[in-house]
């Protein structure tokens, strides 16, 4: 599945994730991941925007991602929240 | 080489010499016999009574500031500070190559640095603690050698010692006398305290007094006499008093941090610390300043008068001493303006050096006499070290202060931290970076939970009779890892970039160069 619009979801305060998608043309998913905790959760958090990219079948994406601290339970409703804006069904 | 915390320490630092590893807390003595070093027999003709010259670069060609010599700063200006880079700049200006810079802190204001460690002006540093542009060109390897840290105790022994030889001490004061007579307290510019600088102005071949405000003889208040002061030369700026207080300093809101400062209070009270002269040192975190302020209402509804305060002062300390529910503040470090101006006029609030606050090689430092302090920590390990130095990212934020001067002599060493920050777990596996050993670290209180050092089975046994529930750090270590995930530890290259000095002139650790990702 592809997105057709670029979209956003969450913020850069304390503990969330900020995520922009972008369509792209390619197939794959490229992540680009700022983070105030890079060197002890940078390979984890991408993992898990992966994942929640992957549960919905979604490719051909460039993911901005700016993170200050969020769990994983918030960078995965940040994700699904982006991608419900760019159109697609989510179950929430 | 590993030493008994299992850290691999280098044989020899240029610049430093030989590395002796760290044996423990008490293991390391002075050799016998050995003498202090000791400053140069000067003279000086009577009626020519005015020290006064025109700018530092007439400093510069007076003393005849050669290449490779070392020169002091102490950082009383915080990150107002504009003295260091000016006096570097002329160095540069004059051509000089491979300096040591010794500064009791490397401030965010001193991003000035960078340029003169690119182009070989500066070659050596020697600090406490840094932070900024400059402890992010140390962190990513750009500078040949490591530097040096020590804390403020081990910086005053290793200027006892001879081991930090100064050439020339360039002192900041707010006020001069021409004939070099200073203090921190008046003037324009005022800090408080010149208690970091103390020791480089008794030890240093030269001592120049470097302010903004130059006064007709005599100063009414002396905190480096001119006894020991060649010259006097003035600036004009100095540095900004608002910023001596940016930082850690205000009251916090954070009901976090709030909560923690009870606990801590709670803590020292059910150990039995609280009464007559009871004598503490809290320092100016978050944590620290409400803890301070929690004590003052508790020995006021007590009624009674705690003994001395020692260390970085805050304004709640000196209303302390103003109220009577303290008799005596020893001071290094005016954290306030308020704190700053009450050294002149409060006699019980004295102005120390850090020999006498910390050096743990004379014949007994104010942190022996303390019943309790507070420090902070970015990480503890399952060992209790302490890593106050790098954050997150692998770089230092910060200064070791007296963290691990005021853990070694103090009755009980209490920390004070969230057990999470910014999702990163305080309590790790090991400390990125080792400042202080975990045999000197007793109690850690946390927004989750509060665990005592095994050593100290009897802090354990009377807390847990008084009903206060304790966790093991390694229950506070799962606590926070349930919630954040597990870590990775930060990845390094072999560089070394610095090197830990513990208080009696072994080596802790080193920081090595962050791998960038």
């Amino acid at each position: 599945m592809r997105i057709e619009k670029i979209v956003k979801a969450g913020t850069v305060e304390s503990s969330d994730i900020s995520i922009i998608l972008e369509p792209t043309e390619e197939d794959e998913i490229v992540v680009d991941l700022t983070s105030v905790v890079k060197h002890q959760y940078g390979a984890s958090i991408e993992k898990t925007i992966r994942k929640i990219l992957n549960k919905y079948n979604v490719t051909g994406v460039n993911v901005i991602a700016n993170d200050r601290g969020a769990l994983d339970c918030t960078i995965e409703a940040r994700v699904e929240t982006a991608l419900e804006r760019a159109g697609i069904e989510v179950d929430i | 080489m590993k030493n008994v915390l299992g850290r691999e320490v280098p044989d020899f630092v240029p610049g430093y010499g030989k590395v002796t590893p760290f044996k423990g807390a008490f293991k390391n003595f002075p050799e016998e016999g050995k003498r202090k070093a000791a400053p140069l027999i000067k003279y000086a003709i009577p009626r020519y009574g005015n020290k006064v010259v025109n700018n530092l670069e007439e400093v510069f060609l007076k003393i005849g500031i050669k290449d490779g010599m070392t020169l002091s700063f102490h950082h009383h200006f915080r990150n107002g500070d504009k003295i260091l880079t000016q006096v570097i700049d002329v160095a540069a200006k004059l051509g000089l190559k491979n300096l040591t810079v010794a500064a009791s802190g490397i401030m965010l204001s001193h991003h000035g640095l960078v340029p003169h460690l690119k182009s070989g002006v500066v070659t050596h540093i020697d600090t406490n603690g840094l932070m900024g542009a400059v402890a992010e060109y140390i962190a990513k390897g750009k500078m040949e050698n490591p530097i040096v840290i020590r804390s403020h105790g081990g910086r005053a022994r290793a200027i006892e010692a001879g081991d930090l030889h100064i050439y020339v001490a360039f002192m900041g004061a707010s006020c001069a006398d021409i004939y070099g007579n200073m203090n921190g307290c008046e003037g324009n510019s005022i800090f408080g305290s010149i208690g970091y600088g103390i020791l480089d102005s008794q030890y240093a071949d030269y001592v120049v007094a470097v302010t903004d405000m130059v006064q007709e003889i005599p100063l009414s208040f002396i905190s480096i006499p001119q006894t020991r002061v060649d010259y006097v030369v003035k600036l004009d700026t100095i540095g900004d008093s608002k910023g001596i207080a940016t930082g850690t300093l205000s009251l916090t809101k954070d009901p976090i941090q709030l909560d923690i400062a009870r606990n801590a209070l709670k803590i020292v009270d059910a150990l039995g610390f609280i009464k007559d002269g009871f004598s503490f040192q809290t320092g100016g975190g978050g944590p620290s300043i409400a803890f301070t302020k929690f004590l003052k209402d508790l020995v006021k509804e007590r009624n009674i008068k705690a003994g001395f305060a020692m260390g970085g002062i805050t304004a709640t300390i000196v209303e302390m001493l103003e109220e009577g529910l303290l008799s005596h503040a020893y001071d290094t470090q005016s954290f306030d303006l308020y704190s700053a101006k009450s050294i002149r006029k409060n006699q019980n609030h004295i102005e120390v050096g850090c020999d006498f606050y910390a050096s743990p090689f004379n014949n007994g430092c104010a942190v022996n006499g303390l019943d309790v302090c507070l420090i902070g920590a970015f990480e503890v390990d399952l060992d209790f070290n302490i890593n106050c130095l790098t954050g997150m990212d692998g770089i230092a934020r910060t200064g070791i202060g007296g963290n691990p001067d005021t853990a070694a002599g103090s009755k009980v060493s209490i920390v004070t931290a969230n057990l999470i920050r910014s999702r990163v777990p305080t309590i790790v596996e090991k400390v990125h970076t080792l400042c202080t050993p975990g045999e000197s670290v007793d109690v850690i209180v946390t927004d989750r939970g509060i665990a005592v050092n095994p050593l100290r089975q009897d802090l354990i046994s009377t807390l847990t009779q008084k009903g206060i529930k304790l966790n093991t750090i390694e229950e506070l270590k799962e606590i926070a890892e349930n919630i954040v995930g597990v870590p990775e530890e930060i990845k390094t290259t072999d560089k070394v970039v610095a090197v830990i000095e513990y208080r009696d002139g072994t080596i802790l650790d080193t920081i090595r160069q962050v791998k960038e990702n």
